[in-house]
């Protein structure tokens, strides 16, 4: 490979990757097949797929808490080694430290980072009041509803400045009136930063609100089925978008590709049962 | 004003009615409770008095009452009261806080590292089925009647509670909240310091409140087993001089030890707590 320039070399860069698991039964289960995927910097990509089709195994070779079968995985052009301090991650379950209060749990990653606690408790001041929480620093997360605990996280990661972030589906839990602003909330962060984000989700009309790009998987073992560039403009208004003719059609064309995935995808888990019991 | 007036004062209202509920309900508890306790020192006292059961076996309370009041004024036949329950309260916390402190640790090390719980565990279900209250009298040949044998016994049956509850306690810490700590930059130290113990500290002060009890009875029982001082020693006494008075005196000095204790324990609990939501701690308030 020669040297590319360093805005050229992909943020992330995925090829040929598989990944594997063996079941505590001792049969093996491909969740990823000969996955090709490249996140540009700054670009924001989606990833749709089936429920169980292995969105969340693609992140955790990114992150590298799981090491691909075979393939490369690359962050910034190298091989991805353990934690990076560039990545960021939003869960999709609740993963705010609930014995810490606000300020705390945003202040978390600086202080863990070697930060004085000064500095970090005011960084951490700064970002509360972006996310639209002032006032609430010393609340804990049960004190807190779903959407301003999805604040918290946002701001808990945003903190650390991650050139990548990943996100698993981080507002599937949410009601649909609060993601629509979560995702608002999102853009209007990210569009301030310069993170590259890879961002998995079920839900497609998500997708497109808030990607350059939208990759589409099969049911499992997931391999990309279609890769679709969404050309709208930014910045976007999420509630609105929706009702463009652009993202109408767009829609319906990735729908399209995407229906027959789920259909397979609900049939998976009966194959696997079978595959299974006659192993 | 008229309408935030009428609003805010019915709401006042409402709120009065509501609490009137839960305060008259609470009177009704107490009242029933107190009632509850004469009658059964009333009937065991008239019961003793009239001889339907025999007061040389089993005493009745005004005898324990004045057993209690000689104990305070007077001493007990080993010395002052306060210095046999000190004796017996010094045994049982240092027991205690070294089965607990040993109890943790052991617990924190073995739920990270998967090898190690792997290779012990046999050992702790093996060590752990042996009623513990046998090794008392091992730790009094072997460490004779002073305190280090009382402590022993204190020690072990703490130590395999807590230890069992801060093990789990650790299995049980979400991963994802880990995972979190971990992409936020958390050293595996830090994971462990910032994350496992919090996670696990719930059931640990969970451990911790049983197994004061635990000490307790061990403490007592090791100086029943040989001893030259503490409450224990007090009740086998008393045991020999065919005294029941005494010897339920010495319980209700230990019962107000351990009460004492778990008040102490609770207190500590809700401060190192806060953060739980109330649904989950003692007092809602
Ligand atoms: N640690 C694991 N061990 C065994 N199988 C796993 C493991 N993690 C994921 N899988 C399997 O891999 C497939 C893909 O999982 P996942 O990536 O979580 O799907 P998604 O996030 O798309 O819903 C699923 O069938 C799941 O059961
Ligand atoms: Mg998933």
């Amino acid at each position: 490979m020669s040297a590319l320039p360093v805005e050229d070399v992909p943020t992330i860069e995925l090829v040929g990757v598989s990944r594997r698991f063996v079941t505590p039964g001792g049969t093996s289960l491909t969740a990823l097949r000969d996955f090709d995927m490249t996140v540009r910097r700054g670009e924001f990509v989606a990833v749709v797929g089936p429920t169980g089709c292995g969105k969340s195994t693609t992140l955790s070779l990114i992150t590298g808490i799981a090491a691909p079968t075979t393939g490369q995985v690359r962050v910034m052009g190298k091989p991805v080694t353990g934690n990076d301090p560039r990545v960021g991650f939003v869960f999709q379950t609740d993963a705010l430290f609930p014995w810490r209060n606000v300020l705390r749990n945003v202040a978390a990653g600086p202080l863990y980072r070697g930060m004085p606690k000064e500095k970090a408790y005011a960084a951490a001041r700064d970002w509360i009041a972006r996310v639209g929480l002032a006032g609430f620093e010393q609340h804990y997360p049960h004190q807190l509803s779903g959407g301003m605990r999805k604040r918290v996280a946002l701001a808990q990661t945003f903190i650390n400045n991650p050139e990548i972030l990943l996100m698993d589906e981080p507002f599937s839990a949410l009601d649909v009136q609060t993601r629509v602003v979560m995702q608002d909330e999102l853009l209007s962060i990210w569009s301030s930063s310069n993170a590259s984000v890879v961002f998995v989700t079920h839900d497609l009309e998500e997708a497109i609100a808030l990607a350059d790009r939208v990759y589409v998987l099969t049911a499992g073992p997931a391999t990309v089925k279609a890769v679709y560039d969404v050309n709208l403009p930014r910045p976007r208004v999420t509630a609105e978008i929706r009702y463009e003719p652009a993202f109408v059609e767009l829609s319906r064309r990735i729908w399209d590709d995407l229906r027959d995935e789920v259909r397979l995808g609900a049939a998976r888990p009966a194959q696997l049962a079978a595959a299974t019991r006659t192993a | 004003m008229t309408v935030d007036g009428i609003v805010s004062v019915s709401d006042r209202a409402a709120e009065r009615a509501a609490a009137a509920g839960p305060r008259r309900r609470r009177r009704i508890v107490n009242a029933l409770r107190i009632a509850i306790l004469v009658v059964f020192l009333g009937g065991w006292e008239l019961a003793a008095r009239t001889h339907l059961i025999d007061p040389f076996f089993f005493a009745m309370p005004s005898m324990i009452a004045a057993q209690l009041w000689t104990w305070i004024n007077e001493g007990t036949s080993q010395g002052p009261l306060w210095g046999e329950v000190l004796v017996t309260l010094e045994e049982t916390v240092i027991g205690f806080v070294i089965g607990a402190v040993l109890g943790i640790v052991c617990g924190i090390v073995l739920g990270r590292d998967k090898l190690l719980a792997d290779v012990f565990s046999i050992y702790i279900k093996v060590a752990n089925s042996i009623p513990r209250i046998v090794l008392g009298s091992i730790f009094v040949i072997a460490l004779g009647l002073g305190m280090q044998s009382k402590v022993a016994l204190a020690v072990v049956m703490v130590f395999f509670v807590v230890f069992g509850n801060a093990f789990q306690g650790v299995r049980e810490a979400d991963r994802s909240l880990i995972a979190n700590a971990r992409i936020l930059g958390a050293s595996p130290w830090q994971v462990t310091t910032t994350v496992i113990v919090p996670a696990a500290m719930s059931w640990i002060l969970a451990s911790l409140h049983v197994s004061f009890g635990f000490a307790l009875v061990g403490a007592v029982v090791g100086e029943f087993l040989g001893s030259r001082h503490g409450l224990g020693l007090l009740i086998s006494t008393e045991q020999g001089l065919f005294n029941p008075s005494g010897v339920f005196a010495a319980m209700i000095v230990l019962a107000a030890v351990a009460l004492t204790a778990d008040y102490l324990l609770s207190w500590a609990e809700n401060r190192l707590l806060t953060w739980r939501p109330p649904s989950f701690s003692d007092t809602g308030a």
